[in-house]
């Protein structure tokens, strides 16, 4: 009889981070191997259920020999690198792409960013009030999620969720070029006149709060969101066979969000219409 | 136009009690209701079943199913399982003594070849195609038989357009080409199954040619994916209602089954069959005995060294014989023979085939108990109602999974008003009927069920929270199980080999609903992506997908018809009529309609299909009813 | 793959000019009437996944034909490719010569870009507008560099229809670029390729045929030496070919300058099947255009050197993708591969010797990322056109995720003289480390602008000289908008890659644009600054938005100099500095190089 595959045995591989030896499964990325050394860089557009798209290019770092900076998230740790991380030009390099970000996109619901900019020491204002900015509104087009792009970096995960790496419903895609693309759908429709399926796959991985639940939405604009006041309790979806796990966010004993484990074998972090929006039958309480 | 405002249900927050059917529901005290519950229960011992819910958790249909055989000393326990899936257990069952799909959502993407028969997947579990659909990206080749051209069928590189009903014709050619080609894994069938002798005989006169006359499919279509599953190097086979809900739901599942004997497609990494699975646990409700003829881990009753081990752990007396299944505790309301029921979770009044009928009765019975967290419409027919809580937000427990995998469900939010948790609920009607049970929370109903069932022993909640849900059988503590069942098959040892898998000797039978010139339509039935079953769950969220109820009808018939979208015309079977708007789908040919189930409150869909039903499993043939569409005398539009 | 398509319907027109590439569809599914036998059996999955490729060719069926794609189109395209809408709209709008919105069937494109302007560009273009007035029928955009530098000003027109009709006004002046808009079919035949070689006549390896040979002719061609390479490398033998260009010293001409020997060994060796070679003649770079006088003046040597390298790398299908803006080098390189075709020269049995190659053409529509090899890939995939991250690399990972070798026009038409000539005897051309001829495109400030050919090493000052460079040279742009400025004072600079590395500068892909002193020079960065923003494909935050802040700093220091810039100036360097170290690809990688130069070296804001 056939035996399970458990997967491929890898090599491991040895180099170093910072001067340090580091050895890591042939395969890995020099993020991966950061990570595992207690290394903290930034990243804004790697996800852990996707290939690595690098384009926010806030995880740069120096490799020797390489005569520009190499992005962590999707560069393979090889034998006898010599990686470092925490260089001048590796800082300044992040520095300005933080900047670069901040002067046009809102970045006020992106974890994390915050403390990075104070950390690197961004000035985003330096590029004077006449800055070109996204200036974009948030698309409310359906009751269940709201496309909020002044708030996106376009990091392309939302695409690549929607498209060949999960979805494969393709309802978006980059439109346009430069400063002036955007994540859109066919000829700027609306969602509804769309291919979209209403999963939120997107939701799930977008960075930076650009795509959220309506609930959400409309709760920080009324000013009660409170995400300290959340808790987070991973059950199992009702809707079919399937065995979806779904993360409930609960604030105040109603439901307001709802993810997935990334890690969870049956969904990777996806789930469906109705296992990621189909709850408000249990609190319609009367 | 008319207002298409589907209804959403409040939640029951208050048990509901009356004296006589003809009054209103009044709210009343749990004291008040478990009392009426449980005098109503008690005065119709050996008249009684149990309606457990494949929704609820493992460890609700454990105490349900422990309820009625303990308590009230019937084995007529059964759930929705019934309408759906229960032809998948007893075909995999009868073919290798294990009710469950013998494949991994995994191992789907490593496979070489994916058919997808009688299964709208995109649709109905969007989340296992993912699965599928890396194996596509992966290389794999996916064939789709199915009579509408569904969003699944898209996808494949051949879909196969058969007639409703015509199930074992093709998958018969398709064996008979595969043994006429010489393909059959020859080793395989020799060692590990039966009856290749008569199955040779059984398909061999369902030529290519026949067969394409019978299923409609063109007979170079049947071939190529004949050829193709039997030289994979791994296939999976997947089928979903299209299959089961048919009259010979059974026999059309051994009649796929076969298919994956002939080939050695079965028992070993990412080759195998897949059943997919409705509803969240009705794999689950399965193994946990909530079935009139299985103990909690799918334990034979008729097996006296079984009946003994749970005689003596539950300290009682098991009927050594089946109960009742759905349909036929059904059959003996309308004989009399049956006088009350509980009914937990369930929604047959809405969810059956000839749902009229259903409805009758219901209404027939002496009493009538309905838990639940709305107020449904079979609920407004009971004489309690009690109001219980959302299994898989608002309870701890496990569900079981189509790929086995037992996984935990947690409480998030606490129920709304005197809602109480299911297994709350019966314990109270258990004590009331003389049988005090302690259970301090749902792992110890789970740790009882661990104790009696081998095949769930090793499943700790310590152990279930580690690995993220683990699939059965796991019956060890320290080990985990290969992905999929039936390694055993090829085995060389044939005492490890264990028992032959027979070849399912089955004929082909069309629908019982013929189509003639007064009902020239074959209508079948399916779900959409935002919706589920009669829709009393996802009505309840604003989906921009959803536009109500239609009857489908291909381009040709509503030119035909002189119909066009959103005008409502009648529909009628030889069982009711119903009014419905037109929606127009190019996915579908002449002579073929389609509408789901999910908007009974607007088009009470199973008004018209016929309650034929499988006679092994029970299962009703929703997939296949004759009507006609006529146009309305006053044209109205829906939109 | 279930794909969600709008209501709009494609016109009859438009239908048909989808028709005409892909031919009429094979069932309703892609948009045929409905059959019987459609609602039996349906084909797709992989082979309907995997004609994603002639998504680019289709947008422009349509826009050849309307003049731009309208939503019905779109569709109708992509139900026929099976490619989801709104991924094709994504690759629409990528191309700035496609348009989703409706335009006028006239588009007259007119030269902005450095050469031009300073030869006038702007005063043609509000000339053009005010002569054209509103509604006229033509739309009149503003362009990059059109590569026509040697004639600046330049215009080309193109109007929609079936089929296409294009004009070339250059040097442009209003009443001729009207003309041509106007009426493409009278407009004046545009001068021949070699009224762009001043060196006509002289000895040269690469130029030798251009204005000589009848550039249609395949027996011309012949005549003067043409396929003697192709009989040499097949005896030689596809490791044999390789060793002679290894030994040759030729290095890529678009700028990297790679070993091209390298670069082929490399890909022969991938044992993953099947190989590709794709000629990269999307040349965009500004001042830019010996590319195309190659391939208008002597196709079949482009050609015949595809042929020798497919052969060397054993790949069968070659890709020659040409920027959209050059109609008449796609017409004559098309001509040129059907009659090789047609002669058995291209085809199953190339020579009798049992090799297949086959070679085609795909058109550009407007986008200079698309002139970076990764880039070039996912355009050709029918993709947007943004770069890959590399590793890996195309030898590996290249065309169709094949591994690929990706050369330039330029540097394959080398490897007919190195085959003819002998490995040695081509490498004592040149330099030691820098082999061969090369070509120059002067343009600017010259008396006679065009591609030079010169052995590497001759210096800046020499190359100048041969061109009538005139008086008051204010500066020299080595190397198009990504390249860098050199003063009146360097033009002792040999030109070579090593020679112009060791000056601080770069020779990119060969181009030598000469200003004089009454070009003003802020305008001019801010002129290439605002073509690196248009042309940033959008996929990197440093280049994206990087070139963004860099024109928005240029600009406000456009009247300033001294004490005035010196903040933007700072500001500049530190943009300019995270652009070249972390962009993805070189575009943002040499954004800041030419900017740079003209603060460092010029002193352009003192």
């Amino acid at each position: 009889m056939t035996v399970t595959p458990l997967g491929i045995p890898r090599r491991l591989l040895e180099f170093t981070i910072d001067g340090e030896p580091a050895r890591v499964p042939e395969g890995s990325t020099v993020l991966d191997a950061c990570r595992a050394a207690g290394k903290d860089i930034p990243t804004l557009c790697e996800g852990d259920t996707l290939r690595p798209k690098n384009a926010c290019r806030v995880c740069v770092v120096e490799v020797e020999g390489s005569r520009t900076l190499v992005p962590a998230c999707s560069r393979r740790a090889e034998p006898g690198m010599e990686v470092r991380t925490d260089t001048e030009r590796a800082r300044h390099s992040r520095k300005i792409v933080l900047e670069l970000l901040a002067s046009s996109v809102d970045l006020s619901t992106t974890p994390k960013v915050a403390e990075w900019i104070k950390e690197y020491e961004a000035k985003p204002d330096r590029f004077g009030p006449g800055a070109a900015r996204l200036h974009e509104e948030p698309k409310v087009d359906n009751e269940l999620y709201v496309r909020d792009y002044d708030k996106c970096i376009l990091c392309y995960k939302c695409v690549d969720a929607c498209g060949d790496q999960w979805q494969n419903t393709f309802a978006i895609s980059v439109a346009g070029r430069g400063f002036d693309a955007r994540i859109a759908v066919e000829h700027e429709a609306p969602l509804t006149d769309s291919a979209c399926v209403y999963c939120g796959n997107c939701i799930e991985v977008c960075p930076t709060g650009a795509l959220s639940f309506r609930s959400e939405f409309d709760m920080r604009a009324a000013g009660t969101w409170d995400e300290s006041r959340q808790s987070e309790t991973t059950t199992v979806c009702a809707y079919c066979g399937v065995g979806c796990n779904l993360t409930l966010h609960v604030q105040d004993n109603e439901i307001v969000k709802v993810t997935s484990p990334h890690d969870n074998p049956v969904t990777h972090g996806n789930l469906c219409i109705k296992g990621r929006f189909g709850y408000q039958h249990v609190q319609n309480r009367g | 136009m008319r207002n298409r405002q589907p209804k959403t249900y409040t939640r029951l927050t208050r048990p509901l009690v009356r004296d006589s059917r003809d009054e209103p529901f009044r709210e009343a005290s749990w004291e008040e209701a478990l009392d009426r519950a449980a005098r109503g229960l008690d005065r119709h011992r050996g008249a009684f079943g149990m309606f457990s819910c494949a929704r609820a958790t493992n460890e609700m249909n454990y105490v349900a199913q422990k309820f009625a055989r303990v308590v009230m000393g019937t084995n007529n326990v059964d759930s929705c399982n019934r309408t759906c899936h229960a032809p998948s257990v007893a075909g995999l069952s009868a073919a290798f003594g294990s009710g469950g799909g013998t494949s991994s959502y995994e191992e789907i993407e490593h496979t070489d070849v994916i058919v997808m028969w009688g299964s709208n997947a995109r649709f109905a579990h969007p989340i296992f195609f993912q699965h599928a659909l890396k194996g596509i990206r992966n290389g794999a080749r996916m064939y789709a038989v199915d009579p509408r051209r569904t969003s699944t069928a898209e996808w494949a590189e051949s879909w196969l357009g058969l007639n409703v009903g015509t199930d074992i014709p093709m998958a018969h050619a398709i064996g008979r080409e595969i043994i006429h080609a010489g393909l059959v894994n020859e080793a395989f069938v020799e060692r590990a199954t039966s009856g290749f002798e008569e199955y040779r005989r059984l398909v061999e006169p369902w030529t290519l040619s026949l067969a394409e006359k019978v299923t409609g499919v063109p007979a170079r279509a049947i071939r190529e994916l004949a050829h193709a599953y039997a030289r994979a190097e791994r296939a999976q086979l997947c089928w979903t209602l299209g299959i089961t809900e048919h009259h010979n739901g059974t026999d059309n599942v051994r009649a796929l089954i076969n298919l994956s004997l002939l080939t050695g497609h079965v028992g070993r990494y990412g080759s195998g069959l897949q059943p997919l699975r409705g509803q969240n646990n009705v794999q689950g409700g399965g193994d946990m005995g909530a079935i009139p003829n299985r103990l909690p881990g799918f334990q034979d009753i008729l097996d006296a060294d079984v009946r003994l081990k749970f005689e003596s752990a539950w300290d009682t007396v098991i009927q050594p014989h089946y109960g009742l299944n759905l349909t036929e505790m059904f059959e003996a309301m309308e004989e009399g023979s049956l006088r009350a029921v509980y009914c937990i979770g369930e929604n047959p009044a809405q969810s059956e085939a000839d749902s009229e009928q259903a409805v009758r009765r219901l209404r027939a019975l002496d009493f009538l108990v309905v838990q639940d967290i709305f107020l449904t419409k079979t609920a407004e027919l009971a004489d309690v109602v009690l109001p219980a809580t959302a299994g898989w937000a608002e309870t701890d427990g496990t569900t079981t999974n189509s790929e086995r995998r037992v996984q935990r469900v947690r409480r998030a939010v606490t129920p709304p008003g005197e809602a109480r948790e299911d297994i709350d609920i019966i314990c109270e009607l258990a004590a009331r009927l003389g049988h005090d049970w302690k259970y301090a929370d749902a792992q110890a109903v789970w740790n009882e069920l661990r104790s009696v069932s081998p095949d769930h022993y090793g499943m700790t909640y310590e152990r279930l929270a580690e690995h993220q849900g683990i699939q059965w059988p796991c019956p060890s503590t320290q080990r985990l199980e290969p992905t999929y069942l039936h390694g055993r098959l090829w085995e060389k040892d044939p005492e490890r080999r264990g028992a032959a898998a027979p070849f399912g000797l089955v004929q082909h039978d069309p629908p019982v609903d013929l189509t003639d010139e007064e009902y020239p339509i074959r209508l079948t039935t399916g779900r959409r992506l935002d919706s589920y079953n009669t829709g009393v769950q996802s009505g309840g969220f604003a989906s921009p997908l959803r536009r109500g109820e239609y009857v489908e009808l291909c381009p040709e018939d509503a030119e035909r018809y002189g119909v066009v979208v959103g005008e409502e015309v009648r529909v009628s079977s030889r069982r009711g009529s119903v009014v419905a708007p037109v929606w127009v789908d190019t996915a579908l040919r002449p002579g073929l309609a389609f509408m789901t189930m999910h908007f009974p409150d607007e088009v009470d869909t199973n008004q018209l299909t016929i309650e034929a039903n499988c006679p092994i499993a029970g299962t009703a043939e929703f997939k296949a009813s004759a009507i006609r569409i006529e146009k309305l005398p006053a044209v109205t539009y829906v939109g | 793959m279930d794909l969600h398509f709008g209501d709009s319907k494609p016109t009859d027109e438009e239908r048909a000019a989808v028709d005409a590439l892909l031919g009429p569809p094979e069932s309703s599914w892609e948009g045929a009437d409905r059959t019987d036998a459609d609602l039996r059996w349906a084909r797709g999955g992989r082979a309907a996944r995997d004609r994603r490729d002639l998504l680019l060719p289709g947008l422009h069926a349509v826009n050849d034909r309307i003049g731009w794609i309208s939503e019905g189109a779109l569709d109708y395209l992509c139900r026929r490719l099976t490619v989801p809408p709104a991924e094709a709209y994504g690759v629409a709008t990528f191309y700035a010569m496609f348009s989703v919105r409706p335009r006028p069937a006239t588009v007259l494109h007119v030269c902005t870009d450095l050469a031009c302007t300073a030869a006038g560009a702007g005063d043609l273009c509000a000339g053009i507008e005010a002569r054209l007035g509103p509604g006229s029928g033509v739309s009149v955009e503003r362009s990059p560099c059109l590569g026509l530098c040697e004639r600046a000003p330049a215009a080309l027109a193109i109007r929609a229809g079936d089929p296409v009709r294009t004009a070339v006004s250059a040097p442009a002046a209003v009443e001729a670029a009207v003309l041509a808009a106007s009426a493409p079919d009278a407009a004046p035949e545009e001068p021949p390729a070699v009224a762009a070689v001043p060196q006509a006549g002289d000895p040269s390896l690469l130029l030798r045929r251009v204005g000589v040979v009848d550039a249609s002719s395949l027996d011309d061609y012949r005549a003067h030496g043409g396929y003697t390479a192709l009989r040499r490398a097949f005896e030689l033998g596809p490791a044999g070919v390789i060793r002679e260009v290894t030994d040759s010293g030729l290095v890529g001409r678009g700028g990297a300058a790679f070993p091209t020997g390298r670069k082929w060994q490399a890909t022969a060796s991938q044992p993953d099947h099947p190989h590709y070679l794709v000629c990269n003649a999307d040349e965009s770079e500004p001042g830019t255009f010996k590319d195309r006088v190659l391939m208008e003046g002597d196709p079949y040597a482009l050609v015949e050197a595809i042929t020798i390298a497919s052969y060397a790398i054993s790949a069968h299908r070659a890709f020659v993708y040409i920027r959209g803006e050059y109609p008449r080098a796609v017409h004559r390189l098309q001509y040129a591969i059907d009659q090789a075709r047609a002669r058995g020269l291209l085809g199953d049995d190339i020579l009798g010797q049992g090799y297949r190659l086959d070679i085609e053409i795909r058109r550009g529509a407007g986008a200079y990322i698309c002139g970076e090899e990764t880039a070039l890939f996912n355009s050709i995939e029918g993709y947007r056109g943004e770069p890959r991250s590399k590793p890996p690399f195309p030898v590996e990972k290249g065309l169709f995720g094949k591994p690929t070798v990706e050369n330039n026009v330029e540097t394959l038409v080398n490897v007919l003289p190195i085959l003819t000539m002998g490995a040695p005897a081509y490498a004592a051309i040149g330099t030691g480390r820098s082999t061969g001829p090369k070509l120059f495109c002067v343009s600017g400030s010259v008396e006679r602008p065009g591609v030079y050919e010169l052995p590497f090493g001759a210096t800046l000052g020499e190359l100048l000289e041969l061109a009538g460079v005139r008086e008051g040279l204010r500066a020299v742009l080595l190397g198009g908008a990504a390249g860098g400025f050199v003063r009146p004072d360097e033009l002792g600079v040999p030109l070579t890659f090593e020679g112009t590395r060791e000056a601080g500068t770069t020779l990119g892909s060969g181009v030598v644009m000469a200003f004089d002193d009454t070009v003003p020079l802020p305008r001019l960065l801010l002129r290439i600054a605002e073509f690196f923003r248009d042309e940033s494909c959008g996929q990197c935050v440093p280049c994206r938005v990087g070139t963004v802040r860099q024109e928005e700093a240029l600009r406000r220091i456009v009247e300033r100099t001294g004490a005035g810039a010196a903040d933007d100036i700072a500001l500049l360097r530190e943009v300019g500095r995270a652009m070249r170290d972390a962009s993805i690809c070189g575009l943002g990688q040499t954004a800041w190089n030419a900017v740079e130069s003209a603060i460092d070296r010029l002193g352009a804001y003192e």
